[in-house]
């Protein structure tokens, strides 16, 4: 069978011009796919509806998923709640872009800066420290937040941002993650750096990381979305450093009467690193360089 | 610089020479590695060291040997079912979640365009949607307003709304299907991204050596191209469905009914952030290690056999 390869066709599947794809395997896939995608999308459609329902609505029996009357009664009460509050609205926002921002850029940064010697360089102890890593990651924050306090008290850090955000920049999958990418890329792209005479922060900065953009894209993504669901209440006291996340959560317990305010902090606090990762989304997915360049 | 000759007199010589010639890959590691031995590392070894004293955060610790262990193993009824539960729901969860992640990722990079950004964030944002998993505290409310309730009200297949989070044999399996709603995380975006470093030549090679279909496809070339994301995604999923207890204090209680919800995790915060039983709270978090480290184990031998 012989088919017109030269002639572009815009189709929805990949590939399938060329290899191994019949149109009843897709068929059943996208189907498959449909299914899931529901259930996976309807709880969060649920939470965008409640968010601008009318009271009444909120209440109503039997309960409808889609609103009926949609309204924006619920964010300004949320607004005039937030507004009154003892610390200004402003003050929780300041907060939390401090220890997000502080948190993601950082662990980044210091993370992808140790990642490299590791992937590219050969030096001792090298490998046991890579498996410390690899075996921290075995290791959920659950079971350490009880020491880590003692040794952000014993630091003296207690009730600062730091005691938020220097822990964050040590956790074990962001090392492991822009590591494994880090290899792909050819050495020999970096032994040519060298010979041009470029010294190795300089390869570093602009070389290696420029071609891992996808892997810290990710990471970014993923520490974002951990930073900004800190409510620092454990290193945190005084309300003047709290961020948003708390402000918000404290709306949620306050009961029955804010329902519909509640249903906006739901709402925000979902809407925010989605949103961030739609942002990043086709540079994580589409440009992934690094495949283009091997040896 | 890993490159240059080393001229070897002696070996203890030569390591000092090495390590001297890597000053700049050091200096590299230093700010990261200082952090992570005093976050990571240092509160590991802390807790270890807790878990064989007892101590109330006021007082010295009090060194008590195995007493915590023995308490825990042999006398501590909650801690059976803790166990219990937690097994139940790694067991499910993990592999499930695993090949639903392996699947979906697979799946998704068949599409292209517009098509898979959309697939890819409708199946990632349950898991990023901080704590957007309360709206299950809705749809699973013990009410008639609950939808759930209502929805099976209205359809007749109930008349009297059920207490779906405080009934024992549900609690569980409900937990189980939120877990597993929230579980396309960084395993997922992983398997995506390594989805598409695999070599495309390669599946143009497989077609000529009689490769039919893409079931054959994946399982002879894609697999065994992104043995690291596997790996990777494995630890994670191992990861994520044992230290479950977030989602159960959330939707179940802690403590849930009867203890239906209560996971290894719970208990662990149970004692530590309420009883302030430090040294008891350490020796729960160093079995739960153990139990990860021997799953890991298990699993990384599963692995290498993929392909091969």
């Amino acid at each position: 069978m012989k088919r017109d390869y030269s002639k572009p066709k815009k189709r929805l599947f990949h590939r399938q011009k060329t290899l191994n794809r019949s149109m009843a395997g897709n068929l059943t896939l996208f189907l498959f796919m449909a299914v899931c995608g529901v259930f996976m999308v309807l709880p969060l459609i649920m939470v965008v509806n409640n968010a601008l329902k009318p009271l009444d609505e909120l209440f109503r029996y039997p309960p409808k998923i889609f609103v009926r009357n949609p309204e924006f009664d619920n964010f300004s009460d949320l607004f005039v709640l937030m507004s009154n509050s003892w610390v200004p609205l402003s003050r929780y926002i300041l907060n939390t872009v401090i220890i997000t921002g502080g948190g993601t850029i950082g662990h980044v940064l210091f993370a992808s800066l140790a990642a490299y010697p590791l992937a590219k360089h050969n030096f001792p102890g090298k490998n046991i420290l890579f498996k410390i890593v690899v075996l921290s990651l075995m290791f959920s924050w659950q079971v350490t937040q009880i020491p880590n306090y003692m040794i952000i008290s014993w630091l003296g850090i207690n009730n600062t941002y730091l005691a938020v955000i220097l822990p964050a920049f040590a956790y074990g999958l962001g090392l492991y993650l822009i590591k494994q990418f880090m290899e792909q890329i050819p050495d020999s792209l970096v032994e040519s750096a060298r010979l041009d005479g470029a010294n190795e922060y300089r390869i570093f900065w602009a070389i290696i990381m420029p071609n891992v953009k996808p892997a810290w894209l990710t990471l970014a993504v993923l520490q974002f979305q951990s930073m900004w669901g800190n409510t620092g209440s454990t290193y945190l006291r005084s309300e003047q450093l709290k961020p948003l996340q708390y402000a918000l959560q404290q709306i949620v317990n306050s009961g029955p009467a804010r329902q519909g305010a509640a249903a906006v902090v739901t709402f925000i606090i979902a809407a925010i690193p989605i949103t961030f990762f739609i942002i990043c989304q086709s540079s994580i997915i589409e440009t992934m360089t690094t495949s283009g360049m091997k040896e | 610089m890993s490159k240059k000759t080393t001229k070897t007199t002696n070996n203890e010589w030569s390591l000092l020479n090495q390590i001297k010639r890597s000053k700049t890959s050091y200096i590299m590691l230093a700010p990261y590695f200082i952090l992570f031995f005093l976050f990571t590392i240092l509160p590991v070894i802390t807790s270890i060291v807790f878990s064989f004293t007892n101590f109330n955060m006021l007082e010295l610790p009090e060194f008590v040997g195995w007493d915590n262990y023995i308490r825990l193993l042999l006398d501590d009824d909650i801690f059976k079912t803790a166990i219990r539960n937690t097994l139940i729901f790694a067991v499910i969860t993990g592999p499930v979640s695993y090949f639903m992640c392996l699947i979906f990722a697979w799946i998704i990079n068949e599409f292209k365009g517009k098509v898979r950004a959309l697939l890819t964030l409708i199946f990632y944002a349950p898991s990023i949607s901080g704590n957007a998993f309360v709206i299950w505290l809705i749809i699973l409310s013990g009410d008639r307003y609950g939808y759930l309730n209502g929805f099976l009200m209205r359809w007749d297949f109930i008349s009297e709304p059920i207490l779906w989070l405080k009934t024992e044999k549900y609690v569980l399996p409900l937990l189980i299907i939120v877990q597993l709603w929230l579980s396309l995380g960084t395993g997922f975006l992983t398997f995506i991204a390594g989805l598409q470093t695999v070599d495309k030549t390669l599946y143009e090679a497989a077609a000529v050596d009689g490769v039919k279909n893409r079931w054959q496809e994946l399982f002879y070339v894609t697999l065994p191209s992104m043995k690291p994301q596997l790996m990777f995604g494995a630890v994670m999923q191992i990861t994520q469905s044992f230290a479950v207890a977030d989602i159960s204090i959330q939707l179940a209680g802690n403590p849930s009914i009867n203890y239906a919800g209560t996971t290894i995790v719970t208990h662990l915060l149970d004692f530590g952030t309420f009883r302030y039983e430090m040294g008891y709270s350490s020796a729960i978090a160093s079995v739960l290690f153990l139990f990860m480290i021997g799953t890991n184990k298990l699993v990384q031998r599963l692995l290498r056999k993929v392909g091969s």
